[in-house]
């Protein structure tokens, strides 16, 4: 169990910069997801603190000790990766021993056969013991991959994409398994993800990284919620937030090019908010309602149903916006409805930064 | 597929059955003709149509690795019977065994022969060992002037080796390498290094590099990973350069011809240089050149699994 702290990482390839200053603090016994698109520095990140990297400037600390000096096999970390992280020659349990193995921390072998049943157990691949890994599906692969990393009782669990190659029924499973399995160990797990779903499902903190930046850090609530500026807004939900270009005239949201007005009231409201200065407003789709009294008509555009709701897209002018309803919603295409939004749900972020104005301010 | 064939599918299997028979046949012939030849009694060996079906013997097995003198007389029928049986072949050709007291003298073929084994193995192993860990370091690490430093690796292949053979004599006798072990074995290596390098650089680059940094992480040393994962996986890739490099250290003739000629000398220059003058034994030179062919038809055999996937490799990997 450790606490891990990144300062003001910067990490070149070459010519190409992967991070660039970046902070990061993982607390003792924390699941912390890393959530960015592919190329955004994810792997490298994960991999600094693994020591399989060296970062170009900044300190990595582990447990308040700066590790710059100590080599991957000091580091005490566990890795699992999205594939290859067994050895093809090994059977399971040849592979779930490997990790007590080592010269620097070989353990006695009644230990070792301890560790190796008490894994398998848990991740239910007992069965799977004598059997080669070429002869595993995906899934029990990857429990296989996780149990190589819980045998040795690490300091920190990195995970580089587990479940990407997994097909959905599985991902969801295994995603229980290792939320389940993390609070069990207590121990302190950074998952590195481009899927925001595993990212709002597992983690206590999540980090959004882009291009290299940690651009927030918060609760999945708080991400959710309150996205720090428009690329966190549109990167996490499913369907997205909608972003609308607006202005803010008298507490009411005025959007430029069709002019319909919303208003906007309570939490969303700041002071900062200068009349009349280029707006994005932020509204998720769960926040938007349709109702036969409701001020702003539109036109459906578009119907996708997913059984428990409907996300109807609407089209005001130019203006596309997208709407979660329940299922029972009765709606067709090119119909005109009304609309509406929580008020009090509204994000208002800098057109010109892109960064919300809570956070600005 | 389904199991019902269609009498074109099975016409096509015929002709293609025919066609590996035949190509067989091609190909096999000359070592048929070789092995035979071994075996002949001497009066057959030149016989024209060639002799196929014969009463098979060891007889030039046995001149292969005796020194022998031609007699004038005929042999004493009490040597004869107390001789063991084959030297009684011996003495059916009108020749005899030479001897140093009860000691019978073998030939120069043994040692030559040995001599081909020492340089053969040993070049072999270093060849393919140095090309293993160059190709590793090659693969894994940032190298400054890598392509540089491979594309001059390859080039020491593009000259014809026998280009520089005067020069080379010349060096190696002056620092007294000619006829010797270790003068071959360095020639070799240095033949066979930058195949080595370059076929196991191939193999070395489809091993996923995860394998290793899963092992570091779990707490072994680069050296550690290296001959618990790598070296494994590898192995595919060693023998197919392994048998490459054998074949070659065996069969070289140019350099064997000028640099060695007696302590050293390989099997290649050796067994012409017995054909001599006169009418040649065919029958000896067959046996000595039948041994020569089994220690390569042996290792190519054990190895021929990994050769097979060795030479498709990548394209039956998933």
């Amino acid at each position: 169990m450790a606490h891990i702290e990144l300062k003001n990482i910067t990490k070149k390839f070459g010519s190409h910069t992967a991070l660039t200053g970046l902070n990061l603090e993982i607390a003792d016994g924390e699941f912390f997801v890393l959530l960015g698109e592919t190329g955004a520095g994810k792997t490298t990140t994960l991999r600094l603190i693994a020591g399989l990297e060296k970062p170009t400037e900044g300190q990595v600390f582990i447990d308040g000790v700066d590790v710059a000096a100590w080599g991957a096999a000091e580091r005490d970390v566990a890795l699992v990766l999205q594939q290859y992280s067994l050895y093809p020659r090994y059977t399971v349990r040849e592979n779930l021993e490997f990790p007590l193995k080592p010269k620097i921390r070989r353990l006695p072998d009644a230990e070792i056969k301890d560790r190796v049943a008490r894994a398998a157990r848990t991740l239910r691949i007992e069965h799977l013991l004598d059997r080669k890994t070429d002869r595993l599906s995906g899934g029990e692969m990857q429990r296989v991959s996780i149990g190589r990393a819980i045998v040795r009782k690490p300091r920190v669990f990195l995970m580089d994409e587990p479940l990407s190659a997994l097909d959905a029924k599985l991902r969801e499973a295994l995603r229980t398994e290792l939320k389940n399995l993390q609070m069990q160990l207590g121990a302190t797990f950074l998952f590195v993800t481009h899927d925001q779903i595993e990212a709002m499902s597992m983690g206590d903190k999540v980090g959004v990284l882009n291009h290299g930046r940690i651009v927030q850090t918060g609760t999945p609530q708080e991400i959710y919620n309150n996205p720090r500026d428009t690329y966190v807004a549109s990167f996490v939900g499913s369907p997205p937030m909608n972003l609308i270009d607006g202005k803010l005239v008298d507490d009411r949201a005025v959007m430029a090019p069709m002019s319909f007005e919303l208003p906007v009231t309570g939490g969303a409201r700041t002071g900062s908010a200068t009349d009349g200065r280029p707006l994005v407003f932020g509204i998720r789709p769960e926040d938007v309602y349709l109702e036969g009294g409701a001020p702003v008509e539109a036109q459906v555009h578009d119907v996708e149903n997913h059984g428990v709701e409907k996300i109807v897209t609407l089209r005001v002018g130019d203006t596309m916006l997208r709407a979660t309803v329940p299922a029972r919603t009765a709606v067709e295409i090119e119909q005109p409805v009304r609309f509406a939004w929580n008020p009090d749900k509204v994000v208002m972020f800098d057109k010109g930064s892109g960064v919300s104005l809570r956070h600005a301010g | 597929m389904a199991a019902v064939r269609t009498s074109s599918e099975v016409a096509l299997n015929r002709i293609a059955i025919v066609a590996v028979l035949v190509a067989t046949l091609v190909f096999l012939a000359p070592i048929y003709w070789i092995a035979s030849t071994a075996f002949k009694p001497k009066e057959l060996a030149v016989s024209v149509p060639p002799t196929v079906l014969f009463e098979p013997e060891v007889t030039p097995f046995v001149r292969l690795f005796t020194k022998r003198v031609q007699m004038q007389k005929t042999v004493d029928p009490q040597v004869y019977e107390a001789a063991p049986w084959w030297e009684k072949r011996i003495y059916d050709g009108g020749e005899r065994v030479l001897k140093v007291g009860k000691d019978v003298q073998l030939s120069q073929y043994p040692d030559r022969f040995m001599n081909s084994l020492i340089v053969a193995v040993i070049s072999t192993v270093l060849a393919v060992g140095m090309g293993t860990f160059t190709a590793y370091g090659f693969s894994r690490f940032k190298i400054a002037g890598e392509a540089d430093l491979l594309f001059f690796i390859l080039s020491t292949r593009m000259l014809p080796p026998v280009v520089v053979a005067i020069p080379m004599f010349l060096m190696y006798r002056a620092v007294g390498l000619n006829d010797s072990h270790i003068g071959l074995i360095i020639l070799y290596v240095a033949f066979n290094l930058s195949f080595s390098v370059w076929l196991m650089k191939g193999f070395m680059d489809e091993i996923p590099k995860e394998y290793e940094e899963a092992a570091l992480v779990d707490g072994y040393t680069r050296m550690q990973a290296f001959f618990k994962i790598v070296l494994p996986e590898a192995a595919t890739g060693i023998a197919a350069t392994a048998v490459f490099c054998f074949i070659t250290a065996w069969n070289e003739y140019a350099f064997a011809l000028i640099m060695t000629n007696r302590r050293a000398q390989t099997a290649p220059p050796f067994i012409p240089s017995q054909i001599g003058s006169g009418l040649p034994d065919w029958t000896t030179i067959a046996a000595g050149t039948f041994l020569f062919l089994l220690p390569v038809a042996i290792f190519t055999f054990l190895l021929r699994n990994h050769l097979l996937r060795g030479v498709t490799f990548g394209a039956i990997r998933k």
